[in-house]
């Protein structure tokens, strides 16, 4: 089964500290700067949404969105653009995109928040229903590429996997290790 | 940009509506030929355009990021989907909802839509339609796919075309109505949809429909072909039809609609929209669009030759059996409630409950029932509450909710003890809050947030005048919390801002030397009685200024109001030329931008507000000042032109309209020229030699158009001026003036001025 259009968000840890409106200014600041890989677009302000993505950064190749979906505020980066290799090289490039979002959050937003994210839970989906339809099958067969990939990147295999099983829902599961992660590394050597 | 494209392609196979399937086939089939240059752009705009796929900002590639214009680094093989439009460049499609009816599969179908490809967003517009944005323009074939599955089109919902027919929220469960539109609506729908002779248009073409004259719902005074329900008597019997109009449209220069038929009986409703097909497709503008509405062959013939040439036309149209075939099985689709009428429980001291039955629940015609409004945000909500909108449905009804042009929804036959459990299921997923359609509910086009002719945020400020009153808004006199807010981001009133009690829409205007994104204000609008009168502008105002102005002119009406005076008999009452006056300070005294950058940015963007990078300044003084003083000298003028016409004085309304045009020309052409005289024939040649024939005063995307109007107020100049002509010359003297502006932004930016 090859999965596409990875979608990770990585969760605020502990209470929001900053403002979304803060959000904005970073994400025009980070299209100037062209501070992330990839085509950056624009933003779009969707904080008067409840519940919704928050302040989306709108790119060609994938989105990135401070997200407030499930009422808890996190960084999503949605893969849009279809990518060559494995499964585990897309899941790869997700987590290190997302990875070096929210490195460059915590950078900047250092002496305001400060803002962290958290360094033992995120979640992946697959933003497809095509290719990745919410059912157990799905789960069976994607099952052996998740948990290689997820070891190789936390270099344990301490963790839990988490699926929700809703059949309207994407195809998404949210990852819990027992060991504290490095989001520095993840955003740096993950190609490596 | 999907891999799955294809397999949605195999998985829908034979399942769709076979000439929908064929329809999107052939859209597919043209995106290849335009990919492989066999298809000119040009055309292929125009294509998808009709399938609702539609451009949004910065397509072309370039985006001011608040220091310079950059080019977006699509790919490089510069493929375009129209002039000056990248192929990866994100766009948006528009999805009609017809008479704003979905139902639950529906929704879920929008949620996964708009989580696959989109924003996770998924936008109701003024028309009653669905909008998705930054969508990728190969994805749109299967988007339609997955939408045909649930008998959604996106077909003619944007382009030359018959647009969404639009209606009644309340249609069928209404008490004031005469009968329920829905029927109708949809047959008209299906009549005209991809029909012949409605593929010749200069331009669009949006019909609406209304159960009652008394309210707004319907809007039919705007509308290119309005339909009210009537009813008569003959021979014992009652006969259903409609009370029909023409040529209303808002715009750039609105116009009401004029009435065609007084009862138009239902069988000729089919033919009748035909025959005037036809005579628009063959009479109606094609070169000049900004005259190519409906509202301008009507204007330019005067209703009783169009309506001549239109039954001249019905008589000779080909019998059609399709004409009258949907009238046997009129009342046989009528929605049913799913649970029987019940009374509503008594509700102890729960103050948030209590508000939102105030504001948000109607009694149905059927006693036991109500309507439920649900206000949605600047008209946003995402994938999860759709669904969760799909199970309230489910649940409570038989599963049908309507759109509305409020952007909001009305969800139908809730069966009265229910209304406290739905209000907890929509207050669970942030549904459920009260105040629909009051001034918190306030309306507002996409604006600069994705719009190409956007000027000025009209989200941004709508989302700030939301957070403003969010905080007071239940405290506030009711007369207050009845007003209706709608904002624009260009005039060309996509927010309805012509209807609102208070209206604003986008301009721009320069403040010690830089740009800064304007409001102007438009006061005196009617939504009731089918959007019955238009307001007009009086005052441009920065746009961070406006939450003031909004409170300035509420406090004014609550203290100074009459007993029972609405707030358009309280602007007449009162005259706009006071109402100015205490608005005027907020025109004044700008901060110097080393004191206050932020007033020279927009809502939520913090980029300085530009088109180009203009930088500060360099004054030449004298120069400007003498253009400035002129300027505002013509804006005075085309104010006092309004003044005149709410006097009844049609012809100095007229006459000083003209004058404000003839003033502001002569300012800017100063500019090139210090000794042009104050002939009025000079003033137009050094007018047009100097800006129109150098297209300099050429808007972007208007072309001449506004220069246009200044020729033909010149023209008309001798000619006595009617009511309806003199408020056609104010409105295009004000958008004259308006076009003046940007020229002189646009040539300061292009260092074509010294000023
Ligand atoms: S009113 Fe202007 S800014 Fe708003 S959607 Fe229409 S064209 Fe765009």
């Amino acid at each position: 089964m090859e999965l596409q259009h990875v979608n990770v968000k990585m969760f605020v840890d502990g209470p929001m500290n900053v403002d979304a409106e803060r959000f904005i200014e970073i994400f025009h600041a980070w299209i100037k700067d062209h501070a992330l890989d990839g085509l950056l677009i624009d933003v779009a302000d969707y904080r008067h949404v409840p519940a919704g993505p928050g302040v989306m950064l709108i790119g060609l190749e994938g989105d990135y969105n401070m997200d407030h979906t499930g009422e808890r505020w996190g960084l999503r980066y949605n893969r849009k653009a279809a990518l060559d290799g494995t499964n585990e090289d897309r899941f790869r490039q997700a987590v290190n995109a997302a990875a070096k979002a929210c490195h460059l959050l915590e950078e900047t937003l250092a002496s305001e928040g400060p803002l962290t994210f958290s360094r033992q839970e995120f979640e992946l989906c697959i933003n497809d229903r095509a290719i990745a339809p919410n059912t157990s099958e799905t789960l069976s067969a994607c099952q052996p590429d998740i948990e290689s990939f997820l070891s190789n990147l936390l270099g344990h295999h301490d963790f839990t996997i988490d699926h929700n099983p809703d059949p309207r829902s994407l195809f998404r599961f949210s990852i819990k290790s027992a060991k504290l992660f490095d989001l520095k590394k993840l955003a740096s050597d993950l190609t490596q | 940009m999907k891999t799955s494209n294809t397999l949605w392609k195999d998985r829908l196979n034979g399942q769709l509506p076979p000439q929908m399937a064929e329809e999107i086939d052939t859209f597919e089939t043209e995106i290849e030929l335009r990919r492989q240059g066999k298809l000119d752009e040009v055309i292929f705009a125009e294509t998808r355009l009709r399938r609702g796929a539609y451009g949004q900002r910065y397509d072309n590639g370039q985006r001011y990021d608040g220091h310079e214009t950059r080019t977006l680094a699509y790919a490089a093989d510069k493929n375009t989907k129209g002039v000056n439009t990248v192929w990866d460049a994100p766009g948006m499609l528009r999805i009609k909802i017809p008479y704003g009816g979905i139902n639950p599969k529906q929704l879920e179908v929008m949620a996964e839509l708009a989580e696959e490809y989109s924003d996770g967003i998924a936008h109701v517009t003024t028309r009653q339609d669905f909008q998705l944005h930054f969508i990728h323009i190969d994805d749109t074939p299967t988007i339609m796919r997955r939408l045909a599955a649930v008998d959604i089109t996106t077909r003619e919902a944007c382009g030359n075309s018959v647009r969404n027919i639009t209606g009644c929220p309340y249609a069928g469960v209404c008490p004031d109505e005469k009968f329920d539109i829905t029927p109708y609506a949809q047959a008209l729908m299906q009549f005209l949809l991809g029909h012949p002779d409605a593929q010749n248009f200069g331009r669009k073409v949006k019909p609406t429909f209304s159960g009652c004259g008394q309210h707004a719902c319907g809007l039919t005074a705007m509308h290119d072909l309005g339909y009210t329900a009537q009813t008569r008597m003959v021979d014992g019997k009652e006969q259903r039809g409609f009370c029909f109009v023409v040529g209303g449209g808002l715009g750039a220069v609105p116009f009401q609609a004029k009435v065609f038929d007084e009862f138009l009986p239902m069988e000729e409703m089919l033919p009748m929209a035909q025959a005037i097909a036809r005579v628009f497709g063959r009479h109606g503008e094609k070169k000049n669009r900004s005259r190519a509405r409906l509202k301008f062959l009507v204007k330019q013939w005067g209703i009783d030759k169009f309506k001549q040439e239109v039954l001249a036309e019905r008589a000779k149209l080909p019998h059609d059996p399709r004409w009258t075939e949907f009238l046997s099985s009129i009342d046989s689709d009528i929605e049913k409630p799913l649970k029987p009428p019940s009374d509503l429980p008594a509700l102890n001291g729960n103050e948030k409950i209590n508000r939102w039955l105030k504001t948000n629940v109607r009694p149905q015609r059927q006693p036991g029932y109500s309507t439920v409004t649900v206000a949605l945000p600047l008209g946003d909500l995402t994938a999860d509450q759709l669904r969760s909108l799909a199970d309230i449905l489910r649940t409570f009804t038989t599963g049908t909710m309507r759109t509305t042009v409020e952007q909001n929804f009305v969800i139908r036959w809730i069966s009265n003890a229910d209304l406290p459990e739905v209000f907890e299921a929509l207050s669970a997923v942030g549904l459920g809050e009260a105040g629909a359609c009051n001034i918190l509910d306030i309306v507002a086009c996409p604006g600069t947030d994705t719009c190409k002719l956007g000027i000025s945020s009209s989200r941004g400020l709508a989302a700030q005048l939301r957070k403003k009153l969010h905080e007071k808004c239940f405290e506030l006199d009711e007369v207050i919390q009845n007003l209706h807010v709608k904002v624009s981001g260009c005039f060309n009133s996509c927010g309805q801002h012509h209807v609102a009690d208070i209206g604003f829409y986008g301009v721009n205007r320069t403040v010690n030397g830089y740009q800064v994104p304007h409001f102007q204000v438009v006061l005196g609008g009617q939504w009731e009685n089918n959007a019955g009168s238009y307001g007009m502008p009086i005052i441009a105002i920065a746009s961070k200024r406006i939450p003031d102005a909004l409170d300035r002119i509420t406090d004014h009406y609550l203290r100074l109001r009459e007993e029972n005076e609405s707030f358009q008999s309280f602007v007449k009452r009162i005259g706009k030329a006071t109402i100015r006056q205490q608005l005027h300070d907020l025109t004044q005294n700008a901060p110097a931008y080393e004191q206050d950058p932020t007033f020279y940015t927009d809502w939520y963007d913090p980029r300085e507000y530009s088109t180009g990078d203009i930088g500060k300044g360099e004054c030449a003084g004298e120069v400007v000042t003498a253009y400035q003083f002129a300027m505002t000298d013509a804006e005075r003028m085309v104010f006092e032109a309004q003044i005149h016409l709410e006097e009844n004085k049609a012809q100095k309304a007229g006459s000083e309209a003209y004058a404000s045009m003839l003033k502001a020309a002569k300012a800017i052409v100063q500019m090139r020229y210090d000794d042009v005289s104050n002939d009025a024939e000079e003033i137009v040649e050094e007018f047009r030699e100097r800006y129109y024939d150098t297209k300099l005063i050429f808007d972007p995307y208007a072309g001449g158009k506004f220069a246009n109007y200044f020729f033909a107020a010149h023209d008309k100049a001798e000619q006595p001026y009617t009511e309806e002509s003199a408020r056609h010359t104010i409105e295009e003297a004000q958008l004259f003036i308006e076009a003046i502006h940007a020229c002189y932004n646009r040539m300061r930016q292009e260092g074509l001025s010294q000023t």
